[in-house]
């Protein structure tokens, strides 16, 4: 804009004056672009209720005690309000125990994960070698495969493990591994725990887009594969390794299949949410004596507590983290 | 000149196995816990298995652990047919309410971030054993219950349906229109990820494509369908194969409640192959299909 038009606008600085020179154009536009960003409003505005409301749900029912639960008058607001649920509801999960081994157990599993899913991932961005298409499309494939369908040969496999039949010969018979944690670790190393092939893609497309030049200059220099991989990629790829991380602790912390599978014995919250409802059966079996019924809802408000409180760790780090779970997947760039 | 076509020389042969090295937790995992267990498990589907103490026999049977989840089995066939059709119905849905959504959080306003995490948020929090509780929580079905009552009369849905009811055009299609609408709760925690790649994939697209065409005089909606619409189409595909995997995957879908419960209640491990190997095959045969024909839509613009 010259410096004479710049004038010339000012001089119509009134709204409607120029909204006469444009012959009504500027007022439409205005008024549309008003309507379009209420509009904008309630729709957004309707479905972030939409997702959220059950949240909210659950906290004002958490605090309830059972009364409210069939009084009609009580809808959102408890009348008795009460912290006893979130008792209760701590001590049929066992929240201090599971919640520590559910905290160890994720950490470690996510480490391993992510460690592994980086080293394959940067394998697959950064060499040429024979057979590379095929691999990467059995990478594709564990994608694909829903882990059910393996579950049941999975189990047998770990239920008489063997390595190539060593074992049952020094032993004479196969090591039964199922509820030990080792089965799940060994897989994890493997990269086939839960969701490793999206990990490696992800991790995959985030290398091919870094420029290789600094890479060349290291082998120039006499820097081996693996030291290149340590000191120069490594430390590039910090926010996709990070935001796979965190995708692999919160899967794995909810997870049900695989910690039903392996972890059976071990407390954690998932499996404990899981069995929530029976455990409140027991427990008032064995305080009552008698066999009774729960009322359903007593228990779902129970399971409601639960709820709340194996995801509140998560809403923590969501919070402090959201940017890297939301843009690791914009970042990378998706195509195929 | 042959020699150096057979064998990688110097530079290249050492990156050829340090490649290898580096992709090696993953071969050796492909091996031992995939493509063993699958073939196991694609064999045990044609056996009858007996589970004892330290012991199991696998007995082959033929295709009879296949005729029995067909034929003799009360749930299997009417499970297959209502999740297949379920699952069309929802990743279509899901699929437009994703696109919908990324198109209005394209555009600039106060909030966005917000409104994104809001929206991303199912990602983490309605995932594995979660999903599968949330299903059936009775309580929080008879809350909505009662605030649909008290609301009665002032519902825009409802009136809207039942106008289109009356009106009689389509009512099957109507039907299934309203199922996603009552389920909409459903789709949109199930549309987080897909929405982030539709995103990504808009952000792509260049501004000066949409000022070309807008001096050209064309309007919103035809840069819509003549620029958006081709630009992301790459988006589709993996959106839709991510949706169906998702929907396959989840953990409260029926079928594979089914499988798992055959497996571990009652330990018949051959016919809960034999289903999963069922549902894999059709998925991916679905999958393979719908798939080719996204695919020769698809506009790539480099």
């Amino acid at each position: 804009m010259t410096k004479s038009e710049a004038k010339k606008v000012s001089k119509y600085a009134n709204f409607w004056e120029r909204n006469k020179k444009s012959q009504g154009y500027l007022l439409q536009k205005t008024l549309m672009g008003y309507g379009i960003s209420i509009v904008r409003f309630i729709l957004l505005f309707g479905m972030c209720f939409l997702i959220l409301q059950p949240i909210f749900n659950k906290i004002s029912v958490s605090f309830m005690s059972e009364h409210d639960l069939y009084s009609p008058v009580v809808i959102n607001i408890p009348e008795h309000f009460t912290a006893d649920n979130y008792y209760l509801a701590a001590e049929l999960m066992s929240y201090k125990e599971a919640l520590k081994n559910s905290l160890i157990v994720s950490l470690t599993i996510a480490l391993l994960q992510i460690a592994m899913c980086t080293l394959v991932g940067y394998g697959f961005a950064r060499f040429n070698f024979p057979l590379k298409k095929f691999w990467f499309a059995c990478v594709i494939l564990i994608i694909l495969i829903p882990p059910q369908t393996i579950s049941s040969s999975l189990h047998l496999h770990f239920r008489f493990f063997d390595v190539l039949g060593i074992i049952s010969k020094v032993r004479g018979e196969t090591i039964n591994m199922t509820g030990s944690k080792l089965p799940y670790y060994m897989m994890s190393a493997g990269c086939m725990g839960l969701k490793n092939g999206l990990y490696i893609y992800m991790i995959r497309q985030f290398f091919r887009n870094i420029p290789g030049d600094l890479e060349e200059a290291a082998y120039v220099d006499g820097c081996g594969t693996l030291k290149t991989f340590l000191r120069i990629m490594l430390p590039q790829s910090k926010p996709i390794v990070t935001s796979c991380f965190l995708f692999a602790f919160v899967w794995q912390w909810t997870d049900g299949f695989y910690s039903k599978l392996f972890l059976g014995n071990t407390k954690l919250v998932s499996t404990g949410l899981a069995r929530i409802v029976d455990s409140l059966a027991a427990y008032m079996m064995r305080i009552l004596n008698v066999k009774t019924t729960i009322s359903p809802s007593y228990a779902n408000c129970i399971l409601a507590t639960g709820t709340l409180m194996i995801i509140l760790p998560l809403i923590v780090i969501y919070l402090f983290a959201q940017r890297a779970f939301v843009e690791s997947i914009a970042s990378t760039g998706i195509k195929m | 000149m042959k020699k150096q076509k057979n064998k990688l020389a110097g530079l290249q042969k050492r990156k050829a196995i340090s490649g290898y090295v580096f992709i090696s937790p993953f071969i050796i995992g492909f091996l031992v816990f995939l493509v063993k267990p699958m073939f196991e498990s694609l064999y045990m589907s044609f056996c009858k298995v007996e589970l004892g103490a330290g012991i199991f026999n696998k007995n082959f049977t033929g295709i009879a652990n296949f005729k029995y989840i067909f034929t003799v089995d009360a749930d299997f066939n009417r499970l297959l047919v209502e999740e297949f059709s379920k699952m069309m119905l929802y990743s279509v849905a899901i699929m437009v309410f994703s696109f919908f959504v990324s198109l209005i959080l394209n555009q600039e306003f106060r909030g966005r971030a917000l409104v994104r995490a809001v929206f991303f948020l199912p990602v983490i929090l309605a995932s594995g054993v979660i999903l599968g509780l949330e299903k059936n929580n009775s309580l929080m079905a008879q809350i909505a219950q009662t605030i649909e009552l008290n609301a009665e009369g002032v519902s825009i849905t409802g009136a809207l349906e039942s106008l289109l009811r009356t009106a009689g055009v389509g009512v099957k299609a109507y039907e299934k229109v309203f199922e996603v609408i009552d389920n909409i709760y459903d789709i949109a925690i199930a549309s987080g990820i897909q929405i982030i790649i539709f995103l990504s994939g808009l952000q792509t697209i260049s501004s000066s494509m949409y000022e070309a065409a807008d001096i050209e005089g064309c309007t919103k909606w035809e840069s819509l369908w003549k620029i958006t619409f081709p630009m992301i189409s790459s988006m589709f595909l993996v959106n839709w194969i991510y949706t169906i995997i998702d929907f396959c995957m989840r953990t409260d879908n029926e079928i594979i409640k089914k499988i798992s419960d055959t497996m571990t209640m009652l330990l018949d491990y051959g016919t809960a192959s034999a289903m999963s190997w069922v549902y894999f095959v059709i998925v991916i045969v679905f999958v393979g299909i719908t798939s080719f024909f996204i695919s020769k839509g698809v506009y790539y613009y480099d």
